[in-house]
């Protein structure tokens, strides 16, 4: 039980519970994304064609927007009654409490994702002329790429006084990179104008380097004052 | 005998505002000391300290003869101010989740004695969030008690408890320290420690004032 295997499952066993309870971060993202979906629809009626060129920057950003609202949530639970401070004094190591979180909100964000795609499909009537099959992967690298970051500047703007605000303005900057490859791949994907596995190698290469990197530095963010 | 604990002008600052100025002392094993003073003399913060959890800004801290105090987090149990549980979760699910952290054996039979221990009931299913907060008092201090250590830092373990389960939990501590464990309660109601603690340590600005076995004696002084 004392492995990191073993605190990270029973670290995302108790925040499943706790969001299954509470169901705070799934209920604002899943407003939110259907806002940005019905606003969006509304606000351009594209046409097929139309909507399959814009729709993989729309898709993510509106994933990225509502993911900062579950990132935001993940750290504010171990805020309340500095339970935090509890697993800061045990023996438990600081990367089984992170690969947790970013476990947890990926399955979050997959969860919103795998109910809002029907809505983007029918709303902007989305069809992908490339190879499909490449999507759930440029979706699961993704949403890593996302969550990882997030959950490393989410625990990093934990103990500033605006975190709301501070998270976004530290999480963009550094996901422009992943976003961009997301929205090409997407873009790709979707037009079959161009091959998509330049951007998805290159997402992979993201996530690798900020796991490790998250991974090597979330210690130090964790015993920080 | 090798203390329990050893703070060696122990300095914190925080900014400009120097919470603890030069903290020097030892505490023998096996005794339960009150660690008394008025708002902002530093109490909570040299409690933190020995918890591990605020890094001192100039200073040594040593418990169990470790000056390294992640080798010694199993050995120390922290009750904050705060009840440190969730608030969605049973008492009974939060001790086993933190059982999980520090790897404890027959997680539900010692979850279940520390939960008797503090005269809460095992079997309460409803969530923490909706106890008292002499219940949730209680229960975070089963919380501090689950992995057996050696050490207790209490900070306020008796707030919003009435004054009957108050002296539950002291006498409950008295036992700790009869049973070897060294135990510091930082607190405001020093006269529920009367003829429990066997010192008192007094703060003010930052600093240990005096060192005083019986409560009387330092009221006197001031």
């Amino acid at each position: 039980m004392s492995t990191i295997a073993g605190l990270t499952r029973a670290t995302l066993a108790k925040d499943l519970r706790l969001e299954w309870r509470s169901k705070d971060a799934i209920n604002s993202m899943l407003f939110f994304s259907l806002l940005v979906v019905v606003i969006f629809s509304f606000s351009f009626d594209p046409t097929a064609e139309e909507s399959r060129q814009i729709a993989g920057g729309l898709v993510w950003v509106a994933f990225l927007f509502a993911a900062v609202v579950a990132l935001n949530q993940t750290w504010a639970r171990e805020m309340r009654n500095q339970v935090l401070d509890a697993y800061r004094v045990s023996p438990a190591p600081p990367n089984a409490l992170f690969l947790a979180k970013v476990i947890g909100n990926f399955i979050f964000v997959t969860v919103l994702q795998a109910l809002m795609t029907p809505l983007f499909i029918v709303f902007y009537n989305l069809r992908a002329l490339g190879p499909a099959y490449q999507l759930p992967i440029v979706a699961a690298l993704g949403t890593w790429a996302l969550v990882v970051n997030g959950t490393f500047f989410a625990a990093m703007s934990l103990r500033t006084r605006s975190r709301e605000v501070m998270l976004p303005l530290l999480l963009f900057p550094i996901s422009i990179p992943a976003l961009l490859a997301m929205v090409e791949a997407t873009g790709a994907i979707l037009t079959g104008e161009f091959s998509a596995k330049f951007w998805i190698v290159l997402l992979a290469a993201y996530d690798l380097v900020f796991t490790i990197a998250s991974l090597f530095l979330f210690g130090f963010v964790l015993q920080a004052e | 005998m090798l203390p329990a604990v050893t703070v060696l002008d122990l300095v914190k600052q925080f900014g400009r505002f120097a919470a603890l100025r030069g903290v020097s002392a030892e505490f023998a094993p096996s005794r339960l000391y009150a660690i008394l003073g008025d708002n902002g003399a530093g109490k909570t913060t040299l409690l933190r300290a020995l918890a591990g959890l605020t890094p001192p800004t100039r200073g040594s801290i040593s418990i169990l003869g470790a000056n390294d105090l992640r080798s010694v987090c199993r050995q120390l149990g922290y009750m904050a101010h705060p009840s440190l549980l969730y608030d969605e979760m049973s008492g009974m699910e939060n001790l086993r989740y933190f059982a999980g952290l520090y790897d404890v054996k027959n997680t539900e039979q010692r979850c279940s004695d520390v939960i008797r221990a503090v005269k809460l009931d095992p079997s309460l299913t409803r969530p923490v969030g909706q106890y008292s907060q002499g219940m949730r008092q209680r229960m975070s201090l089963a919380r501090a008690l689950l992995n057996d250590p050696q050490i207790l830092l209490l900070d306020e373990p008796f707030s919003n408890v009435d004054v009957r389960s108050a002296r539950e939990m002291v006498s409950l501590l008295a036992g700790l320290r009869d049973a070897g464990k060294t135990i510091f309660v930082v607190t405001h109601q020093a006269s529920l420690l009367e003829g429990a603690a066997d010192e008192f340590v007094w703060m003010e600005s930052g600093q240990i004032v005096s060192r005083t076995p019986d409560l009387a004696a330092r009221m006197e002084a001031r």
